[in-house]
Parts: structure tokens; sequence; C-alpha cells
């Protein structure tokens, strides 16, 4: 596939990726951060972002699971998963945590398992969009270098 | 070199200006490290509160320290207290994902000069570099 066709699709991916609400603004930053002293600079922290939601699904499950709930220590992780979410600007990952917290400063059990099953539903799609949106973007550059 | 309204996102300017990250989430440091770095400085990184304030009481200082609020160990509030009551002037941050109104009001009266809410932007950093530079300038004048 030649080097415009990979880019506008990379292009037409990330904007829809705006559009429809899964990124905002940070995000935008972590783009410009990314020069040729940082060419990897975007994958990197996405990756790191991965690695921490995946821990901290794990210990909110874990959470979620006893008996009887502790909603300090859930909306501590919460919390913090809210804070990496907003600082690579997953936005519809965000929003669903504050719906979290609110339901678990209710200590309402129901509202939190229902919410959190859209925060992991929203994350895994994120995950999968950015995958395919960064790999075309390293196709385009694969292929401009050739 | 010219340096025109942003003279405070200038590299030239900011260079010999010493910052300290204080935050446990490794995410969190890669990108405020970054991101000073966009500005043309090379900040110091630690995990948590205590580590902040063993370095200053080793004897470093810092012009500027971005800390988190919520962290093991030694959470931002204390360390600000602390690091206060040692008699640090480092123009110190307050960078918390806890937005309410009432909690970043706890945070700032430990002794931030400011406070924000997570994630940090550029024009926040903007911002808080033309603070320090105008800081900077009216210690030179007097």
């Amino acid at each position: 596939m030649d080097r415009n066709r990979l880019q506008h699709q990379a292009a037409s991916m990330r904007r829809s990726l705006f559009d429809q609400g899964y990124l905002d603004e940070p995000f935008i930053q972590l783009e410009e951060l990314q020069d040729d002293a940082s060419p990897n600079f975007v994958q990197e922290i996405v990756t790191l972002f991965y690695t921490d939601s995946a821990r901290l699904i794990q210990n909110i499950e874990h959470a979620l699971n006893s008996r009887p709930i502790d909603f300090d220590k859930l909306d501590d992780y919460m919390h913090q998963f809210k804070g990496s979410s907003s600082s690579i600007g997953a936005k519809m990952v965000t929003n669903e945590c504050t719906v979290f917290r609110e339901y678990c400063s209710a200590e309402n059990a129901e509202g939190c398992i229902r919410s959190f099953q859209q925060v992991k539903q929203d994350y895994a799609i994120l995950r999968r969009k950015l995958e395919v949106y960064l790999q075309m973007v390293r196709q385009a550059a694969v292929s401009q270098k050739a | 070199m010219v340096l025109g309204n942003d003279a405070s996102s200038s590299s030239l300017s900011n260079k010999n200006l010493s910052v300290l990250v204080v935050d446990d989430d490794p995410l969190i440091r890669m990108l405020h490290d970054n991101y000073l770095k966009h500005f043309g400085l090379k900040p110091l990184v630690v995990e948590n509160g205590k580590e902040a304030v063993d370095l200053f009481q080793l004897g470093t200082s810092f012009d500027l320290i971005l800390m988190d609020k919520e962290m093991p160990i030694m959470n931002g509030v204390e360390a600000t207290k602390a690091l206060r009551d040692m008699g640090a002037t480092s123009m110190i941050v307050g960078v918390t994902s806890r937005g309410s109104p009432s909690e970043m009001q706890a945070f700032m009266e430990a002794g931030l000069d400011f406070c924000f809410e997570k994630p940090l932007t550029f024009d926040m950093i903007d911002f808080i570099l033309k603070e320090l530079n105008v800081n900077d300038d009216d210690d030179t004048n007097n």
C-alpha cells in the first residue's frame, strides 16, 4: 500500500477516535512530544497505560468480589485509573470512571458493578482502536523511509 | 535570538531552572518529565513525598516542585507542609486528580503556590514558568 494511502488511513482513524469521543486534548499533547529524539514516545506512554490499567482493573475486580465491599479502597483504585486515563486523553474511559466513583461514594454496589463493566468495555474498545491506529502510523512511517 | 511574548517557553530562559517531579504513578512521572523537557528543563523525578523531603534535608533545593497529592509513604499535603516547615522557598505546584474545590483548598493550605487538576497541559506549564521567571526577575531587581 502506498505511503499517501497509509497516511490518509491513519489520519482518518485518528479523526474518528476524537470524533467518537474516545480521545481528547491530552492525547494531542502526547503526539506533540514525539520527535526524532523520542520517536516512539506515544507508543511507550500508551504501553505504560495498558500496564497500569491491567493492574488497576485486577485490583478493582478483586475489591468488588470481596465481602464486605471496601468502598474506600474501590474509590482509591478507580481514582488512580481515572488519573492515568485522563492523562493520556482517554476521554470515554475517564468519564465512566467518574460515574463509577459516584456510585462508590453512594456505596451502591450494583451501580459500581454495572459501571465497572462499562469501564472495562470502553477500555477494551479504546485499546483495540489505539493498537490499530498506532500500527497504521508505524506502517506509514516505515513506508516513508522505504 | 529574538524572544517573543512566550519567553517563558523559551528553552534559553528555562535551562537554569531546577525542577523536581514528585508522583507515585510511573506513567505520570514519564509524562511530566517529558512535558518539562519540551520546555527545555531537566527535571529530577521521585516517587513520593518522603523522597522529596529527604532531598531537601540533604541540601538540594529546587526552583519548582510539581507535587502529586495522593502518594504512599508521604502524600503531597504532608510533604508540602514538611518542606515549608523546613524553610523551602521553592515554587510548589500541586497536581491532583482529585478536583473538588474543598480537596484543592486543603492542598493549597499546606503551602502550595498553585494547584492544578491533572492532566497538566502545556498552557499550565507555560503559566507556571512565566510566574517563575517573573519571580526570578523580581529577585534580581531587589
